[in-house]
């Protein structure tokens, strides 16, 4: 549930308090216990290990300081698969809000079939990121994919986990259709906590509908739009792994990975600890700012309503 | 039943806000005390802190001759009317009042009997299987009421209980309220910011400004004989009219204006005069007994039905004043007029700190 | 508004539709087909006859894309996944919840940041580290190695904090008149109160924990642990220099492992809408 967003403003504290010293403890002991073991522990556990390298047959490890990160930032091959995550995440979130406030506009606006069209459009929310996948490996078939035979047609010979672009386009169009519909709900949802007399107020300064919408229904949903580029980005980093995983069955090859796809590929297959632990604390970082400008945006989306 | 006692009870809140500043206040068995005043004056934290709802910083409150100043709220024998009425919403209404009973280990008939005998007094028998949010405003004020009686407590306490209904509904539970005390006779201390309710329902009302008490007494009294001019212009609607004068060759004249004339009474140099509207009279020369006299222009003449409002002014830039007037009387904008008051109406006040001279 | 506008307005919604539903409609058709079909002839867009054949031999034959265990054990491990997760996500995020909002400790403030400091770094950033602690554990390929992990995340706890900060004080000072400690509170107002807030993260955390994916992968080796999700890995590995990949077989495992929290999603609509929506706020 990365869509949670830390928001600490508001009331922190009730105005009236029980007071005990054991009752809490006893209360927050379960979550402290599994937080401690299973975050905090494997949190600096990352941390270390980005400080030394491991013996690829496990006899110790020794303090290589910042080593790790500097071959990690200054490998060619991170480089490439940074740039890739970049573009990649820039079209997903571009793409899927885009979508999908164009759709929620409309849903908004039309009264007959409203509700169904609301659970047709959400309802793919429900389904697995590797399920997507392998309904993306499907259709983007080289013998039987209905997608494939169409851009044929068109003179278009899609060749899915042999051709860089190729692959990345399934992989992208697979992503965006599955992040469509959190972005719609939340559009959707943005759009009707709109008071009505202030499209009311608008519809009588301004005739025109499509200028209405830039000037009055854009900039109040502007907050929910913020808010939602921050939750596509960290979907496109994190969420996506399983869709990658399926339709490049596994096999990246010379496929397009994504830098959490590496840290894992580093992890577990390649058996670089240090390598991987390095990249997995370069994403903590970036993570950590990600949710820093979220906090920032949702404090100002509170001062907005 | 109980008296209660507060001795220099005070308030001071984290970032040294004194919310309460030494109050003081002894109330008899079966009295009804208001504690009135703007938000703010401290008027709920007391209510508060009586109930346990938040810790006295220093003094003490006794409910009775028990001293409670540690004593849990449940174990206080108060029962307390807030001002949202704090009903829990997925309760029956018969559930709400029965809880409170429930938790004390009461036998079950007669946790029954109580809870049908307070639904009978308060007429809402019918609603006992409702939930809160089927009632109307007035029928959930009726329900927290109906679980306050049936604990059968020392002490009511009432948080604003009635600022969320309309306005015709708040006279008559206004009314109810102070018919179900008096029947009940328990002691009673009411919260409110509203002047009305404060005078039409306490024996003894408390006037509370900036967390020290400006005044304690009967309404009537308060009305009468208001202690400082923040009590003159809280209490009474329209307020007080409250003029700066000063003494000039033996006389009474305003500070900043002219048109006002009347005897000096003390032996200051300058006063707070306050005259209320009933008390200034139109006439047409001012008797030689009036302890005041003013000639104004019109503004303008406000009706509201049974009186109208006059107001009126000391020339260009002088100070206004409101008069009550007859409905029938016909006064035009611009119109000159001579007021008069006589002395046992006219209040005199410190001008620099506001405490009524005698 | 006139009718024009509405014929685009409805062209666009159909479009979208097209869009979301097409796929998972040629997904279900796919697995109505025999392999040799679809081979032959490409993806099918009328239904096949080969539905219960190939439903029967995905849920109950072992031995296509997994060895030892059939769809039926997987739908059953994707159950204990979702509900396990959901449930003890609930149970012990609303009791952290309830002390971190209720009560007045010292060092509350410590325990709020590391509970919340979780919000910050996903389980794929430390995905390496967490496996390997879980193993030196000895919870590999066990129930508990597959949920607990899951549940340090503190999403749960933070949704909580926010409802019960939005209960109102004066029901806390009702309750504390009518004598209810901190346990009475808890069980006789509070949890009363959350039901839906309750029903809405349910079905969030049963989705999120049914949909689970990567970790579910490395934390079981074991065929009988396998859920559906996980399975679809598994269609991966088996088709990997396979002649006629069986299509057929593979969609209808997918339709079963996106069947349970669609319908659970669709049923529950309003309640899942809310707890989405509303745990951001």
């Amino acid at each position: 549930m990365r869509q949670s967003a830390v928001h600490l403003s508001g009331a922190l504290m009730k105005k009236v308090q029980f007071q005990s010293r054991t009752v809490p403890f006893l209360l927050l002991l379960p979550q402290l216990a599994i937080v401690t073991i299973f975050f905090l522990w494997p949190a600096a556990e990352a941390v270390q290990s980005s400080f030394y390298l491991e013996d690829p047959f496990g006899f110790g490890a020794t303090f290589v300081g910042m080593d790790n990160f500097t071959d990690t930032l200054t490998s060619s091959d991170y480089g490439r698969v940074a740039r890739f995550t970049g573009v990649f995440t820039f079209f997903v979130t571009f793409l899927s809000l885009g979508i999908a406030l164009l759709l929620a506009v409309k849903a908004d606006k039309v009264l007959r079939g409203a509700s169904s069209y609301k659970t047709l459009l959400m309802w793919v929310y429900a389904v697995a990121p590797p399920v997507a996948g392998l309904i993306g490996v499907l259709l983007f078939d080289q013998h039987v994919g209905p997608i494939t035979e169409f851009f044929a047609l068109l003179g278009w010979d899609m060749q899915i986990g042999v051709s860089f672009f190729d692959t990345s386009f399934a992989m992208t169009v697979t992503a965006v259709w599955k992040q469509v519909p959190v972005n719609f709900i939340f559009f959707l949802s943005g759009l009707q906590g709109i008071s009505k007399s202030v499209q009311e107020a608008a519809s009588i300064d301004c005739r025109s509908g499509f200028r209405r919408f830039w000037t009055v229904t854009f900039p109040l949903l502007a907050p929910t739009g913020f808010f939602l580029l921050i939750i596509n980005i960290t979907y496109a980093f994190f969420d996506t792994f399983g869709i990658i995983d399926v339709v490049l069955k596994g096999e990246p090859g010379n496929n397009p990975v994504t830098l959490v796809y590496k840290v894992y590929l580093d992890g577990f297959r390649g058996n670089d600890l240090g390598g991987s632990s390095a990249q997995s604390v370069i994403l903590m970082l970036l993570v950590f700012i990600l949710t820093v400008i979220q906090f920032r945006l949702i404090e100002r989306r509170v001062h907005y309503t | 039943m109980a008296t209660i006692t507060l001795d220099t009870v005070r308030k001071v809140y984290a970032g040294n806000v004194e919310a309460v500043k030494g109050v003081s206040i002894d109330i008899a068995d079966g009295e009804f005390i208001v504690l009135v005043g703007p938000s703010g004056c401290g008027k709920s934290t007391l209510l508060r802190m009586v109930a346990g709802l938040e810790d006295i910083t220093t003094g003490e409150v006794k409910i009775g001759d028990r001293l409670v100043n540690n004593v849990d709220p449940a174990d206080r024998d108060i029962a307390m009317v807030f001002q949202n009425y704090a009903l829990y919403p997925h309760m029956s209404v018969y559930n709400n009042l029965a809880y409170g009973l429930k938790n004390r280990g009461m036998a079950k008939d007669e946790i029954d009997r109580r809870v049908k005998e307070a639904a009978g007094i308060l007429e809402i028998g019918n609603f006992l299987d409702r939930r809160p949010r089927q009632l109307s405003g007035g029928q959930r004020q009726r329900v927290a009421m109906g679980r306050a009686i049936v604990r059968e407590p020392a002490a009511f306490l009432f948080d604003e209980p009635l600022s969320n209904l309309d306005a015709k509904l708040r006279v008559q539970m206004r009314v109810e309220i102070k018919r179900l005390q008096r029947s009940l006779g328990t002691t009673s201390v009411y919260v409110t910011h509203d002047q009305l309710e404060a005078m039409t329902l306490a024996d003894r009302l408390v006037v509370l400004n900036g967390g020290v008490i400006e005044q304690i007494g009967s309404p009537i009294s308060v009305y009468d004989k208001p202690a400082s001019t923040f009590v003159a212009s809280f209490i009474g609607s329209p307020a007080m009219n409250l003029l700066p004068v000063t003494v000039r060759d033996g006389g009474l004249a305003l500070t900043n204006g002219s048109g006002l004339s009347g005897k000096n009474a003390n032996g200051a140099d300058s006063y707070t005069v306050g005259v209320r509207p009933e008390h200034f009279e139109v006439v047409e020369t001012a008797s030689a007994d009036a302890a005041v006299t003013a000639d104004v222009t019109v503004n303008v003449l406000e009706p509201v039905g049974a009186e109208s409002f006059l107001y009126a002014s000391f020339g260009e830039g002088g100070p206004e004043i409101v008069v009550r007037v007859s409905s029938h009387a016909q006064y035009q904008p611009g119109q000159k007029l001579v007021l008069q008051a006589m002395p046992e109406d006219v209040h005199f006040f410190d001008a620099d700190t506001g405490k009524r001279i005698d | 508004m006139n009718n024009k506008l509405h014929l685009s307005d409805h062209l666009v919604l159909l479009a979208g539709v097209f869009f979301m539903v097409t796929p998972v409609l040629l997904t279900f058709i796919t697995s109505t087909h025999d392999a040799i079909t679809i081979y032959r002839e490409g993806v099918q867009f009328l239904p096949g006859d080969q539905f219960l054949q190939n439903y029967e031999t995905v849920l109950f034959r072992a031995g296509g894309f997994t060895k030892e265990v059939d769809g039926f054990v997987m739908l059953k491990n994707s159950l204990i996944l979702g509900l396990g997760f959901a449930i003890g996500k609930i149970v012990i995020s609303m009791l952290a919840a309830y002390a971190i909002v209720y009560f007045r400790f010292p060092f509350a403030s410590l325990c709020f940041w590391v509970i919340f400091s979780t919000l910050l770094l996903p389980l794929e950033v430390r995905i390496l580290p967490s496996y390997e602690i879980v193993q030196s554990l000895g919870m590999v390929n066990t129930y508990s190695g597959l949920i607990v992990p899951l549940i340090a995340s503190a999403t749960g706890t933070f949704f909580f904090r926010q409802f019960f900060l939005s209960v109102p004080d004066e029901l806390l000072e009702a309750a504390r008149i009518d004598g209810a400690g901190p346990w009475k509170f808890f069980k006789d107002i509070l949890v009363p109160l959350s039901k839906t807030m309750i029903a809405a993260i349910f079905i969030i955390m049963f989705v999120y924990g049914w949909n689970q994916y990567l970790w579910p992968t490395l934390m079981t080796t074991d065929e009988s642990l396998f859920t559906l999700v996980r399975g679809i890995k598994q269609i991966m590995q088996v088709w990997v220099g396979s002649q006629i990949p069986a299509f057929n077989e593979a969609m209808a495992l997918a339709i079963l492992a996106m069947l349970p929290p669609v319908i659970v999603v669709i049923v529950f609509q309003s309640w899942f809408v809310k707890g989405l929506v509303e745990s951001d706020k």
